[in-house]
């Protein structure tokens, strides 16, 4: 038998138990030092030296931007970003988290405005002030070409401005960092929805779905359902006619229930 | 980074295996799938639902007798965080509106955008920030039926099949009539859905889905939909105001017994205020961070069932919360991508599980309930799991059979966020295989509603993952980002109908079912300091703890 079988002690929920000799490195939370085991994320590494979060903390996984994170390595001019539960620490960084960071959102009505350079103009003209400098760029935890986008957006290219942004979770981190004050990801989601709406085509075959629900032709179908003993609903389940998985043509045998 | 050296010698007992492994997989050998009898002596065994251990039967409160799993039934007997009079509950009303919306994912939004376009002034609080919700976490797609191949018809027989037919038909049949009147509504927002160059958008299937009806945005769904919901709220903000960083802690009721708003407390400067509405929607998500049994889950940080608990004590009864789904692989190492998922895919194109010694012992394809006990047994029983430097428990899956089975490249190929996400840590999952074990990942349950999305308590309704029984026993994928829309609009729509008819005026506001509440603890005998909601989870050490001299915890926070 292994020996785990003599130490089943698992660590539970979100918090790590340590062996013997785990090594531990300064990190300097705000300027503060503190000791934490040197495998940990930011996100943990903080917990760990005693601190609650209540911002800077969402999904625990890279997706909600809640944790951007900024730090140095002692000695070295070079300033870092990132996301503080998807980054482990090194000794000697000197991090802070930025949970929230003014920026300016235009209210639009997405009903009453184009894909075009003027609506971006109107509702955020200060990105014509943009430096090319690219520090949006090299801010950007996401590894989103921030720069490149803005341009875009600039030039009226709404679906490359909407396609290179697509990852972004709007952290604030390339705002952060503007010399031009630009509010790039309010910009960003601009130009996807309008990208989204006004410049792929419409779901056609959506319409007479639609129409169909709204005048109720499935209701009395879900009734029946709904209505179903046990048996019968197994059986209709059992039945059901499965599309292939490669399915350009497929149709269903039975087409009363379409 | 990578694996420890202690790691990386027990990977050689997984390498050491792989071409007779190989070997097996290409003569289409699998493992032994369990006998029926057999799933069943291992789920009742393992699976943290059927285990009789760690869970009790509640003793107060509308749903009375049902047994939950202790880190439930702990949240519900609990004591509130305080009870205040009506006149001081007068006296720190900051705001009225007419419906409060208290949750801020995609449900919550939803419900606030429906309801204003219903005509009605919104008010939604979130504890966190406006979006940090499980919703962004959603990477597969949410369904609905919109290709012609398909109706709600085939939708509904999917659902109520993969739910064992234990859901509750009327919610089924709500779910799919809307699904694409929900599509069409993000498409006219402008989500981002894949199509193909005709306009017509993707479909494909997921699992237990009789027609292809799985719609996506690129693998980041919920995130697109979230951003979306969210920014038009923004457009709507003189009608719609936000409160992040406000925790609801309990909802209260007129001199009539109808829902009139909540009690809030402010995370931040400490102060508690009360928000008076007519119309109150809970939509706060799921259970995930109450960590059931212990384990690890792929929920975000607010998941702490604090609208399961206020509604409970509100009078709401609960439904399937005996149930709760784990996704058979979740990460174990890194410790930084503890819990997160790891999708079912990776098994599908071959890739075994492993035991410390290299050895299988599962069949890869058992239903998901099956297969996490499976591992369960293999780690806790039989001492056979791999115990991390961080103090994890877990198995392999070896990923990098996949680039002998599939071609070289097809690890990146076809798992490419997965691929990623181990790169950052300098673990090569093309070449090295991953360390794997249950995750905490869905709340089947929650409280109990109509079809309308309201509650038995006039004035209160519920959506989204707070609620119980669209998915009965089983949720199947791509239908939750699809609950909290069709849901979260209903109770906007609904909510707002229920303002209109509204009448006389919320007069006498008190907490007096709270104070009945306490009274049924006391009579059950229940003693306890236990405090809930917990609002957030407590992640702090002992030893910080221990030192904390002045300090104590009220639910999850320090206070």
């Amino acid at each position: 038998m292994s020996e785990a079988k003599k130490e089943i002690r698992v660590a539970t929920g979100d918090r790590a138990i340590l062996p013997e000799g785990t090594k531990l490195v300064p990190i300097f939370i705000m300027g503060k030092q503190y000791r934490v085991p040197e495998t940990m994320t930011i996100q943990k590494a903080v917990e760990y030296a005693g601190y609650q979060f209540i911002r800077s903390c969402g999904c625990r996984g890279g997706i909600c931007g809640a944790c951007p994170t900024v730090y140095r390595i002692a000695g070295d001019y070079h300033l870092h970003f990132c996301l503080a539960c998807q980054t482990v620490v090194q000794a000697d960084m000197y991090l802070t988290q930025l949970p929230f960071f003014p920026a300016n959102r235009a209210a639009y009505d997405i009903e009453k405005v184009d894909a075009s350079a003027e609506t971006i103009m109107k509702l955020y003209p200060e990105v014509m002030k943009c430096v090319a400098c690219n520090t949006c760029t090299k801010a950007c935890p996401m590894e989103i070409e921030v720069m490149e986008y803005v341009n875009a957006a600039m030039r009226g290219d709404i679906a490359k401005a909407a396609r290179l942004s697509f990852d972004c979770i709007q952290c604030g981190l390339c705002s952060s960092r503007c010399p031009a004050q630009i509010q790039h990801f309010h910009l960003a989601q601009l130009c996807r929805r309008l990208h989204a709406k006004y410049q792929v085509p419409a779901a056609q075959h959506l319409k007479p779905r639609v129409a169909d629900i709204n005048a109720g032709k499935f209701v009395n179908m879900l009734k029946e359902l709904v209505a179903g003993d046990e048996d019968g609903l197994r059986k209709l389940y059992v039945d059901r006619e499965m599309e292939p998985q490669e399915s350009s043509d497929w149709q269903p045998q039975d087409k009363n229930f379409l | 980074m990578g694996y420890t050296p202690e790691m990386l010698e027990l990977i050689k007992k997984v390498e050491a295996s792989r071409p007779e492994r190989l070997e097996r997989s290409r003569k289409g050998i699998d493992f032994e799938a369990l006998t029926l009898a057999g799933r069943e002596e291992v789920l009742s065994r393992f699976h943290p639902d059927y285990k009789a251990a760690g869970r009790r039967d509640i003793k107060v409160g509308p749903s009375k007798g049902e047994n939950y799993p202790d880190e439930f039934a702990d949240v519900l007997e609990s004591k509130a965080r305080l009870i205040v009079s009506g006149a001081q509950l007068e006296k720190l009303t900051a705001y009225e509106t007419e419906v409060l919306v208290i949750g801020g994912g995609g449900g919550g939004t939803s419900a606030a955008l429906m309801a204003q376009e219903n005509g009605c002034k919104v008010i939604l609080a979130t504890k966190l920030r406006h979006g940090d919700a499980n919703t962004v976490m959603a990477e597969g797609g949410i369904q609905g039926a919109t290709q012609e191949v398909d109706s709600p018809y085939y939708h509904y027989l999917d659902v109520i099949g993969g739910g064992h037919f234990t859901n509750t038909p009327e919610l089924v049949a709500a779910l799919t009539n809307d699904a694409p009147l929900v599509i069409e509504w993000l498409e006219r927002l402008g989500l981002m859905f894949d199509k193909k160059p005709d306009g017509r958008l993707q479909v494909r299937h997921g699992g237990g889905t009789c027609r292809k009806r799985m719609h996506s945005s690129g693998d980041m769904t919920g995130s697109a939909i979230m951003r979306v919901l969210r920014d038009e709220s923004r457009n709507r903000a003189a009608d719609i105001k936000v409160l992040e960083f406000s925790s609801a802690v309990e909802i209260i009721k007129d001199s009539k017994g109808r829902a009139a708003g909540a009690l809030f407390y402010n995370l931040e400067t400490e102060e508690y205020f009360v928000v008076k509405a007519k119309a109150t929607v809970i939509a706060t998500g799921g259970y995930g961070r109450l960590h059931i049994q212990g384990f690890a889950t792929t929920n975000h940080y607010g998941a702490t069932a604090d609208g399961l608990v206020m509604g409970y004590r509100a009078g709401v009864p609960l439904a399937f919360m005996h149930s709760t789904q784990y996704h058979p692989t979740g990460v174990a190492f890194p410790e930084q991508n503890i819990g997160l998922l790891i999708t079912e895919k990776v098994r599908g194109l071959g890739a075994n599980l492993l035991n410390i010694n290299g050895e299988q012992f599962v069949f890869e394809r058992e239903p998901r309930d099956v297969e996490s006990a499976c591992i369960i047994r293999e780690c806790l029983e039989r001492g056979n799991g791999i115990i991390t430097a961080t103090g994890r428990v877990g198995v392999w899956l070896d990923s990098p059979m996949i680039e002998v089975l599939e071609g070289p490249g097809a690890v990146k190929r076809e798992l490419p966020a997965k691929y990623i996400q181990f790169m950052r840590y300098g673990i090569d999952i093309s070449q090295v295989p991953m360390l794997v074990y249950p995750t905490l990942h869905y709340q089947n349950g929650g409280l109990k509603i109509a079809d309308s999305s309201a509650t038995n308590v006039d004035g209160l309704f519920a959506a989204g993952e707070a609620t119980g029984g669209v998915h009965g026993e089983n949720r199947l994928m791509g239908n939750s980002l699809l609950d909290i829309t069709v849901f979260g609009r209903r109770a906007g729509i609904n909510a707002a109908a229920y303002v209109k008819n509204f009448s006389g005026e919320l007069s006498g506001i008190n907490m007096d079912h709270v104070d009945a509440y306490h009274k049924e603890l006391a009579a059950a005998r229940i003693e306890t300091d236990r405090v809930a909601p917990l609002i957030l989870p407590n992640y702090t050490r002992d030893e910080t703890m221990e030192k904390q001299l002045t300090t104590h915890y009220q639910g999850g926070i320090r206070a």
